[in-house]
């Protein structure tokens, strides 16, 4: 009897679940279609030929080497930032608020342009940093100038909004055991917002690994120098294919690595809470 | 000795309090929940600054406006139980107790034999691997008294220590912490909504409404019919019952 009811109830409710089912299916497969067809033009045998490729060798090593700098920049730079921002009330907040967040919707290649104009020979900053025998454009370090100003946003947004979430008590509490606003900060609340840390670091290293638009405008492409995967990819592109898609798989695999490993973080910090 | 002389403006009133207990002791604040009872702890323990005024604990004086005193919450040396605890929930039972301790260089040795020597009597030895997150209430309560009694305080802060509690862990968490009060002999403020923990604990006991101390004195001078609504309010039930009884 209740089965029939059940039955009946749900058969209103039939149409718009088969459309939501066709969106979800269509949405699906608009993203797992490319990436299947890239996996499937790479067999693993081409892969590890492709990994001797000196191109493909020396844009992982320097894709690796930028981003994990970039990353390590971001969160020294990133994290008083975002404390300061999630606590505290100072005139200008707002500010320095949308000046940190404007590179998630500024377009790569003005990132890179306006990188150019700062720090190119001729630029604002440049110029005199030339006049002292300081080259920034087009060496290693655009490449990671770059990265971080593309990236530093995911640190920012993600440790301000786990400070945030944080509440002060626990804070007091170590004040009041005798633990000075360094020891509270590195002793209680880095490691209560931790799980915000480290999603926000793993997504920036992700998004600086993945920069192409303002690393090609600001650092040029010049292999081993400041041809990272992405860059790598789309110079492959011209003449040797396999290379091209070989970095691409990497990158693929790489990105699967960084989600799982944020939803690993999130599934384990709503397990505690 | 305490002895608390301040005044700040808050949203809603003005703080203003004046309480001298020269012979130290346990001092309760009591009154309606927002009268600004845990802002006094709070300003005692040094995470609020007042607008002017004193506050002297034992020898030492924690604030004054007027000399322009002012020493750091964590060089208070005070000893603060909140009203929810406020445990680390990244921490064990046993890195929650010897947090302080460790704060304080104190060599690890001594720092275990501290806490054995604190949480056995308490039954937490037991607990002391856990996560605090993971402990009953009145666990949680004796942890956090722990943790606020192992660095030797100066003064004990106590905020509403027994609201999260059901009724009968109340009763016995409540001797179990006169015995602790009476043991650590060291001044002790507690906050509560509950006369019958003010009954049990004060030695002097405030009430206070808006701000402002509207009563004061022993268990005694404050259990007295017709002196103040909040303290007739207790009395309902034990008129109801004698009528019962005479009845």
């Amino acid at each position: 009897m209740t089965i029939t009811i059940e039955r009946i109830c749900m058969r209103g409710n039939l149409s718009l679940r088969i459309l939501v089912a066709i969106l979800v299916i269509i949405a699906v497969l608009f993203i797992g279609i490319p990436l299947g067809a890239l996996l499937l033009r790479v067999p693993p045998a081409l892969l590890l030929v492709s990994l001797q490729d000196p191109v493909v060798l020396d844009a992982l090593f320097l894709s690796l080497l930028t981003a994990s700098i970039s990353t390590g920049i971001v969160i020294g730079f990133g994290t008083p930032i975002a404390y300061i921002n999630a606590r505290c009330q100072y005139p200008g907040k707002k500010i320095i608020d949308t000046i940190t967040d404007l590179p998630v919707v500024l377009p790569p290649a003005v990132a890179g342009l306006a990188l150019l104009m700062a720090f190119g020979r001729r630029g604002l900053v440049g110029q005199y940093l030339n006049l002292m025998g300081i080259d920034i454009a087009f060496t290693t370090i655009a490449v990671i100038m770059a990265q971080v100003f593309v990236a530093s946003p995911f640190y920012i947004r993600q440790a301000r909004t786990s400070f945030a979430g944080i509440n002060r008590v626990y804070e007091h509490a170590a004040r009041t055991l005798g633990a000075s606003p360094l020891t509270t900060f590195f002793s209680v609340t880095v490691p209560l917002a931790m799980t915000g840390i480290l999603s926000g670091a793993v997504m920036t290293f992700a998004r600086a690994l993945g920069e192409f638009g303002a690393t090609i405008m600001f650092a040029g492409n010049l292999q081993g120098k400041t041809q990272t995967m992405p860059l790598a990819i789309y110079g492959a592109l011209q003449g040797d294919m396999d290379s091209s898609l070989a970095l691409a798989v990497i990158l693929v695999i790489i990105s699967f690595a960084v989600i799982i490993v944020i939803k690993i973080l999130t599934e384990k910090e709503e397990a505690v809470s | 000795m305490i002895d608390i002389a301040v005044k700040k403006v808050l949203r809603d009133f003005t703080l203003d309090v004046n309480i001298l207990m020269p012979e130290g002791g346990t001092l309760v604040l009591l009154g309606e929940n927002g009268a600004g009872k845990s802002t006094i702890l709070n300003l005692v323990a040094g995470l609020m600054a007042p607008d002017t005024g004193h506050i002297r604990i034992g020898g030492d004086t924690f604030v004054d406006t007027a000399t322009r005193t002012c020493i750091p919450a964590e060089s208070r040396g005070t000893g603060y139980v909140f009203q929810d605890y406020a445990l680390f929930p990244h921490m064990t039972v046993y890195d929650n107790i010897a947090y302080g301790l460790r704060i304080r260089h104190i060599p690890r040795d001594a720092i275990d034999a501290r806490v054995r020597e604190l949480a056995g009597p308490l039954d937490l030895l037991p607990v002391c691997e856990e996560k605090a997150g993971s402990l009953s209430g009145g666990q949680r309560q004796r942890v956090a008294l722990l943790r606020a009694l192992a660095v030797q305080p100066k003064c004990l802060l106590l905020d509403e220590p027994f609201s999260a509690l059901d009724v009968r862990t109340q009763v016995q968490v409540r001797q179990e912490l006169k015995g602790i009060l009476a043991a650590a002999k060291v001044p002790a403020i507690m906050v509560t909504h509950d006369l019958r923990d003010a009954i049990a604990l004060g030695d002097r006991i405030c009430l206070m409404e808006q701000g402002k101390i509207v009563l004061c004195g022993d268990a005694d001078t404050i259990l007295q019919k017709g002196k103040h609504p909040f303290i007739d309010q207790f009395f309902i039930g034990t008129c109801k019952k004698e009528k019962d009884n005479t009845g």
